[in-house]
């Protein structure tokens, strides 16, 4: 098996068949990216948004409430699935990558939520009661107090989640999208050995997922927020 | 005129009322003391001054002026009137010992930085913390951080200083150095209520002492009245216990 492997090397790793798989590499890494930063900024605000007590506000965190529970509990495909017909449904000519896209989004806002919710709740009540008696406004409390002692606790589980996220994206190609795993089944199928593919897209994505993991533990050492640094 | 009116306030935690028929007057710089058992409402009627558990009916005038708890902007008005220290210290953890006493009147107030800082630095130079400017509060004792809790209040320059049982997280070798900046307060006339289970403390600085049982204001008067001639029959049995311990 080496041997053949050995001897696929020179036309596995011809020029075009390397910037296929960089296109796809492209392609996985957009979809993860995109999908960490915006799944990021709005898991955040979701979660903010549950924690307000505001009763003009009750309808928007019901609304919220629903969106994140709901989309926990659908499988990635089933989501992926539902975006792909529903913008079918309404004629919009969105390209597969987009909806990709706005899957990947959906999903990364939804669990990112209530990973900081959780998080931000950890911070224990009484630096709450103390900023409020200080006349910190809700997003001073949020920003100058709660978040920068939840980073701690919410960053771990995000990046876990980042990283399963990488992978998470693979099923993207079940629409059709060109992208890490879309491309090892395109070179499989045209006869190179499956361990030569499959190892190369897992190295592809240990390339991308290592380095992220790297970054999360740099920032949880860099935000503790104690001398504990 | 009293510097602080409470009127017939009463407050409930969820369906249990846990406050009722409060009334209360406190001239400026009295030092009032709330003594009663544990889950007489006494923790919860400074809760409640600050509007951390709103009121259901009565009210509070602060200077004559009736503060409505429900309104935002009176509850802004309220708070920075009063400041409270908390029992647990809630000293901000991800923020040194300075930042946590100029954080409120720089990003609050929006004083400027050097102006707060230098009265910050003062503050606390007069709580006995000056020294540790830079540390955060898990690398001080208990009193050092309540210390620095009294300062961060005191650093929003308000009227009246709620006390909340400050010495009762601390070991007993560290409850003077809290004490003792409580007197520093009381010899400026800054008016307090002060809730604590030191006896001997509250009958050294009160100008009047409340007892509370069960929500209720069972009986007020001076130290003396209150611990040698108690009126109310629950007043002499909670004075007679705490006295022979």
């Amino acid at each position: 098996m080496f041997a053949q492997m050995l001897n696929e090397l020179p036309s596995f790793f011809s020029y075009y068949n390397l910037l296929f798989f960089a296109k796809a590499l492209g392609t996985t890494f957009a979809l993860s990216a995109i999908g960490c930063i915006v799944g990021f900024t709005l898991g955040f605000a979701l979660a903010a948004i549950r924690l307000t007590t505001h009763p003009a506000l009750t309808p928007l965190r019901v609304a919220v409430t629903l969106f994140t529970e709901l989309f926990r509990r659908i499988p990635f495909l089933v989501t992926l699935m539902l975006v792909f017909f529903v913008f079918q449904a309404m004629n919009a000519d969105l390209g597969m990558f987009t909806v990709a896209l706005i899957s990947v989004c959906v999903i990364a806002t939804a669990f990112i939520a209530e990973i900081v919710r959780s998080g931000l709740e950890s911070v224990h009540h009484n630096q709450w009661d103390a900023a409020a008696t200080l006349n910190f406004s809700y997003w001073q409390t949020l920003r100058l107090v709660v978040v920068p002692q939840a980073w701690k606790i919410i960053l771990p589980p995000v990046f876990g989640f980042f990283v399963l996220f990488i992978k998470d994206t693979a099923l993207a190609s079940q629409i059709g999208v060109v992208e890490l795993a879309f491309a090892g089944k395109t070179m499989n199928n045209k006869g190179f050995s499956a361990a030569l593919v499959y190892g190369t897209v897992l190295m592809l994505y240990f390339a991308l997922s290592y380095p992220l993991a790297r970054f999360g533990k740099y920032l949880e050492t860099r935000l503790a927020p104690t001398r504990n640094r | 005129m009293p510097q602080l009116e409470i009127v017939d306030l009463k407050a409930n935690y969820g369906a249990h009322t846990v406050l009722e028929r409060i009334n209360l007057n406190v001239e400026k710089g009295e030092i009032v003391s709330l003594i009663g058992p544990s889950g007489s409402g006494k923790s919860t009627l400074l809760r409640v001054l600050m509007g951390l558990l709103p009121p259901i009916s009565g009210n509070v005038r602060i200077d004559g002026q009736v503060l409505d708890y429900k309104n935002v902007h009176q509850l802004r008005t309220i708070r920075s009137r009063m400041a409270i220290v908390f029992q647990q210290y809630n000293l901000f953890q991800n923020m040194t010992v300075l930042e946590n006493v100029t954080v409120a009147p720089i990003k609050v107030k929006g004083r400027p930085r050097r102006e707060v800082e230098d009265y910050a630095i003062h503050l606390l130079e007069k709580v006995g913390m000056g020294g540790k400017l830079k540390a955060y509060p898990d690398q001080l004792s208990g009193g050092q951080q309540q210390r620095v809790a009294i300062a961060r209040a005191l650093a929003l320059q308000p009227g009246i200083m709620l006390l909340d049982e400050v010495t009762a997280a601390l070991d007993p070798e560290l409850v003077n150095e809290v004490l003792d900046t409580v007197r520093l307060l009381a010899a400026d006339g800054m008016t307090m209520f002060i809730v604590s289970h030191e006896m001997g403390f509250v009958r050294e600085v009160s100008s009047k002492v409340v007892f509370m049982d069960g929500g209720h204001v069972v009986e007020m008067g001076s130290a003396q009245q209150i611990f040698d001639a108690p009126q109310q029959a629950r007043t002499r049995e909670f004075v007679g216990k705490i006295l022979r311990h």
